[in-house]
């Protein structure tokens, strides 16, 4: 007798895009508030940002119950964490950690689509990007989600970075201002919104650094 | 070369918004019964006893909820008096949409959460809030045991002043917005709210506004049926309202004659 297949997934594509850029002693960390399903928007003011630590931000656009999920379960071993440690998570740390809670679900993943942006110990700024299933790399910039096809190439050619296969490595962190960068973002969701349809209404934008913490909110296109 | 590989593009991307494309309309129900294997057969595979749209809207004192009272078998519509909006504790409404049975399931959970709540007798109560997030968790939980509660859940209410509208998938996709609708709602009825809802309409205006998105539901929702109920919460309380049912109009032209002009009609 044939096996019956089920005729609805467990999984669904609530759209969006996230980027976060490093810079030499902050981070920007950026995501639009557009949840869709399908062809049709089911809000236009959701939030896919999650503080994690004081110095740790993720951007996640794709599955929303399973990125929210996935938020609690970090936030979650971020207060044992601290509990057990009388300290706050380092970023490199929380990355790890990200990577790890992926991983476990490796064989009925989450379907989230991951930007971890932050500070280091030393305060430099530092962004890694993951795939669903948690493989994971620091870099200097990162796009994720149903735009990113659109932005990569895009920050690829503003931010200049240095080939990976240099050796010595050079570092990726981009010597843009702080404020320079926070432009190069919003050109990035402009842009990204004309033409992704899952991308648009307003875009959520974080910027840490050795002051703390700042929150932008820019308009996009609704259509 | 550019353009095949557009092409190989948007056929990738078609192949995978289609493996997460929503189940299919019901085939024939007795085939199943027929056809479960022993190890699947206590899964949710299909919905057979189904309410449609449900419409949720904060408005000036609090929230206001409608639904129809129907509850269709596949392409009957078998019950006419199903009450798909509830109230939970003190504070809060639920309507759904999806499986019935399923719905009535969720009503023994919150009976049981709510009771529990209650035994504390410190003073407090579960808002609506948090029965949203309670019942985000059993839907996600549900779904990550492949066995769904096949439904679409409206929670709305007021607490201490704040009002509070959310929504949960079967899925556990979940989000809390001025407007809510579910089901052919979210086609048919979120337009006309993303056009005419604001933050201080009064009871009667919040009412009109939900009669116009359900009359609009009925002419166009097969399963929609002519008997409504609307239910009000706000600090004070909670009404629901009598069924009632909708004036339609179909005097136009083109319902009058509907083949004129049809290719090959007479």
């Amino acid at each position: 007798m044939p096996k019956e297949h089920a005729n609805w997934s467990p999984y669904d594509n609530n759209g969006g895009t996230c980027v976060a850029i490093a810079g030499a002693d902050y981070c920007v960390i950026a995501a639009d508030t557009r949840m869709s399903t399908g062809y049709s928007i089911l809000t236009r003011d959701y939030s896919k940002i999650c503080k994690l630590a004081d110095k740790s931000y993720m951007a996640s656009s794709g599955f929303q119950a399973d990125v929210k999920a996935l938020q609690k379960v970090l936030s979650s071993r971020h207060l044992i964490y601290q509990h057990q440690h009388n300290k706050q998570m380092s970023c490199p740390a929380m990355a790890q950690l990200l990577s790890n809670t992926l991983y476990y679900k490796r064989f009925f993943p989450y379907y989230a689509f991951n930007v971890l942006g932050g500070l280091d110990s030393e305060g430099k700024g530092c962004v890694f990007t993951y795939d669903a299933v948690g493989s994971y790399e620091r870099v200097g910039y990162s796009a994720q989600g149903s735009g990113a096809t659109l932005i990569t190439p895009f920050l690829d050619n503003q931010l200049k970075s240095p080939s990976p296969l240099l050796l010595p490595a050079k570092d990726a962190v981009t010597p843009l201002s702080e404020a320079e960068a926070v432009d190069l973002v919003k050109t990035c969701f402009s842009s990204a919104t004309e033409r992704d349809i899952y991308t648009g209404d307003s875009v959520e934008i974080i910027i840490l650094n050795a002051n703390g913490v700042r929150r932008e909110t820019e308009q996009l296109r609704k259509d | 070369m550019m353009r095949t590989s557009f092409a190989a593009l948007i056929i990738a991307s078609c192949i995978l918004m289609r493996a997460f494309v929503k189940p299919s309309p019901l085939h024939t129900l007795e085939m199943d019964t027929l056809l479960t294997s022993e190890g699947d057969s206590q899964r949710t595979q299909y919905p057979y006893v189904t309410g449609t749209s449900v419409i949720g809207i904060k408005y000036k004192d609090g929230i206001l909820m409608a639904a129809d009272m129907g509850g269709s078998y596949g392409s009957t519509i078998r019950y006419k008096s199903v009450e798909r909006i509830k109230q939970v504790g003190k504070h809060s409404l639920i309507g759904a949409s999806g499986e019935i049975s399923d719905f009535q399931e969720i009503l023994k959970y919150l009976d049981e959460l709510i009771l529990h709540d209650n035994m504390w007798d410190d003073g407090n109560s579960l808002g609506p809030k948090e029965v949203h997030s309670y019942l985000t968790r059993v839907m996600y939980n549900r779904r990550n045991k492949f066995d769904p509660l096949w439904n679409s859940l409206v929670i709305g209410g007021v607490k201490n002043g704040h009002k509070y509208l959310g929504s949960v998938s079967m899925i556990g996709v979940n989000f809390e917005d001025d407007h809510i609708a579910t089901g052919f709602g979210n086609h048919l009825a979120r337009p006309l709210l993303r056009e005419e809802w604001r933050e201080d309409l009064s009871f009667e205006e919040g009412v009109k506004l939900l009669e116009k998105c359900m009359r609009n539901l009925l002419y166009r929702d097969r399963s929609a049926v002519n008997k409504i109920q609307i239910a009000k919460i706000t600090e004070e309380g909670l009404t629901v309202s009598q069924p009632y049912s909708l004036k339609t109009f179909w005097i136009f032209s083109a319902f009058q004659n509907p083949t004129v002009g049809a290719e090959g009609s007479w």
